[in-house]
């Protein structure tokens, strides 16, 4: 795996510095920092409750830090909005699939490419050659992405409709229409069996082939442990453990954090 | 049924021209058929058109955005009023239509806008709960500002407005085109046509257009169509902007048909009816909303003259129950079975899919 070769570009694509984040009296985040390198597979675990979904709320500007800063691309990123991080070029999956449950998947990835695309109430009502050329590369872009990912047959159908794994791939397509340079997956490989996680593996490995970093918060331990390059483990909302995927599975405080005190042996 | 007139029409495209020419005939027409049963029907039709329009721009609102407001008839006053101030006798200003349709417009746009900005974070019941408070507010001023500067005439409202005029033609007047006699009513029918086909085709293209899918994706879920970078705040704003302009212009065409306007025309009520309309058509359809406004303009009008007394005289000898009554108890049910049966309105809008494009390779 790329644990051998190290990703070629190493300047990092997101500083995370001493982020802290308190609901009333709860401390969700306490300090968390981190670094992920370009072309990287970033991986983040912990157990339940441990603040990661909170973490990918205050990157993607859901959530506001009480406290730290996070820089992009070298850049401050400060009090910046949900839509001012997507155009920044940072997209993200939910952990509770938030797709537009009553469009058709076409149309998902194609709102996808707003961000990306200029036609305002003017364009669109006048319909100019210059609105239809942008929208048939709307269109013909999200068809290319939902054969990306696999699920271009059933373009027609609506989100709702679909399998379970084939709206957590459109979920990535619809991410992937607004060109990320960093892709946030939350949990992608829930729920699916065990030949769609294959599957789910390739996909990631060939958008990281395309340039895109990916920072994945993911349970599956054979997942995390076979495609990321680098893991960090939280605890309460602190980081525990930073580190090669092998070396982080033998951590005991890992250990200890997953399965309590008085283990020796690692989790399976 | 649905894919078969589909792929018929895939085999027969010149179909969908000769569908369009019949129904163009059949529009055309109308007005002349209507009139020979009684000049009421064309006005009639003529208030229908209107709420198609009010109906359309509600859609964009609620049906598109998914923001429910319950004060939209504040819209529609405002392009009344605007018309009736800048052409009637009150401040002795007679502008053209043309002039005052587009001002009219903005002006409502603007008063969009307004209320869309500070309602920008709610959504549902509380969105509803001001959204009614504005159209209230905006009816009670027009009830009152004839004090101290007497702008609206207050409850007396505003009479004499100008008819439009088109080339010289004076829609107050009867015309007569050889043997044909084109009543006021029925010239005002082609201009409303006119109109509204201009802003269905509006609808339909603001609908299927990168505009059009943000205000679906925020209808659907706000917090991921922000995380997929759509300014979910200027798209609510435009949304409420673009709603309020159609509303702004079918009420400058109801000021310059009626002739006479005054607070008590837009009241919450009318709010209801137009959300009525929207609901029952089906939400976000523009062809199903079309049709819940033409269905419940009409309705109550073909059922006063099939509950009036006089059936009810033939029925049961004499009047038992007053036509009004009856009339709007029995639009009540009919709206009640509707949505129990068709929650999702006449035609539901998953419907419309790109099916008639062929998949591209």
């Amino acid at each position: 795996m790329s644990q051998a070769d190290p990703a070629p570009d190493r300047a990092p694509i997101l500083e995370v510095k001493g982020i802290t984040r308190r609901f009333g009296g709860l401390v969700a985040l306490s300090e968390v920092s981190f670094s992920i390198n370009k072309g990287e597979i970033y991986g983040l675990i912990g157990p339940n409750g441990a603040g990661k979904t909170t973490l990918f709320n205050v990157l993607t500007g859901i959530y506001r830090q009480d406290e730290g800063e996070f820089r992009f691309e070298g850049a401050l990123l400060r009090n910046a909005t949900p839509d001012r991080i997507a155009r920044l070029g940072i997209a993200r999956t939910f952990q509770n699939i938030r797709l537009f449950a009553n469009l058709s998947a076409l149309e998902n990835v194609m709102i996808g490419r707003h961000v990306r695309t200029r036609a305002g109430v003017f364009g669109a009502i006048l319909r100019g050659p210059a609105t239809r050329a942008e929208e048939r590369a709307i269109e013909k872009r999200a068809h290319e992405l939902l054969e990306y990912v696999g699920i271009e047959g059933r373009r027609n159908e609506l989100a709702k409709h679909l399998s379970y794994g084939d709206q957590r791939r459109l979920e990535i397509a619809r991410a992937l229409a607004t060109d990320p340079r960093l892709l946030a997956l939350d949990e992608p490989a829930a729920g699916m069996n065990a030949t769609e996680k294959v599957e789910l593996r390739a996909l990631l490995e060939s958008i990281r082939k395309d340039g895109v970093t990916l920072l994945l918060i993911e349970h599956d331990v054979r997942l995390v442990m076979g495609l990321c390059d680098r893991v960090l483990v939280l605890d309460y909302g602190r980081n525990i453990a930073e580190g090669l995927p092998k070396a982080i599975q033998k951590d005991p405080r890992v250990i200890e954090a997953y399965l309590g005190t008085g283990h020796t042996t690692p989790p399976p | 049924m649905v894919p078969d007139t589909i792929s018929v029409l895939r085999r027969h495209p010149q179909a969908k021209w000769v569908g369009l020419v019949l129904v163009a005939a059949a529009l055309l027409a109308l007005p002349l058929v209507l009139a020979t049963v009684g000049t009421a029907w064309v006005r009639i039709t003529n208030l229908a058109i209107l709420f198609v329009m009010l109906s359309l721009g509600l859609n964009i609102v609620v049906g598109f955005a998914g923001l429910l407001d319950l004060g939209y008839i504040a819209f529609y006053a405002v392009g009344a009023y605007v018309y009736a101030l800048l052409a009637s006798p009150h401040f002795n200003l007679h502008w053209p239509w043309w002039a005052i349709l587009p001002i009219g417009a903005a002006v409502a746009c603007l008063f969009g806008v307004l209320l869309g900005a500070p309602t920008l974070k709610l959504r549902g019941d509380y969105l509803a709960i001001v959204t009614l408070g504005f159209g209230e507010i905006v009816r009670i001023f027009l009830n009152n500002l004839s004090e101290p500067f007497n702008l609206t005439n207050g409850p007396k409202g505003l009479t004499t407005i100008d008819p439009i005029k088109v080339a010289g033609i004076d829609f107050a007047n009867t015309t007569r085109i050889g043997d044909l006699a084109l009543s006021g009513t029925i010239k005002y029918y082609y201009f409303l046509l006119v109109v509204l086909v201009l802003i269905v085709i509006l609808n339909l293209r603001l609908q299927d257009s990168r505009i059009g899918r943000a205000w679906e994706a925020i209808r659907e879920d706000e917090l991921a169509a922000r995380s997929m970078g759509i300014n979910t705040r200027n798209m609510k704003l435009l949304a409420f902007a673009m709603g309020a302009s159609f509303g702004g212009i079918a009420g400058g065409m109801f000021s310059s048909i009626q002739g006479f306007i005054s607070p008590e025309s837009f009241i919450l009520t009318e709010s209801v009816m137009v959300l009525s309309m929207v609901v029952l058509g089906g939400m976000g359809n523009i062809w199903g909303v079309i049709l819940g406004a033409i269905l419940l303009s009409f309705v109550p009008e073909i059922l006063r003259y099939t509950v009036g007394a006089d059936v009810q005289a033939r029925l049961f000898g004499r009047s038992l129950i007053d036509p009004e009554v009856i009339r709007m108890l029995l639009f009540g049910l009919a709206m009640v079975v509707m949505m129990l049966f068709r929650p999702a309105g006449i035609l539901p809008s998953a419907v419309r899919k790109r099916e008639l494009a062929a998949p591209k390779e």
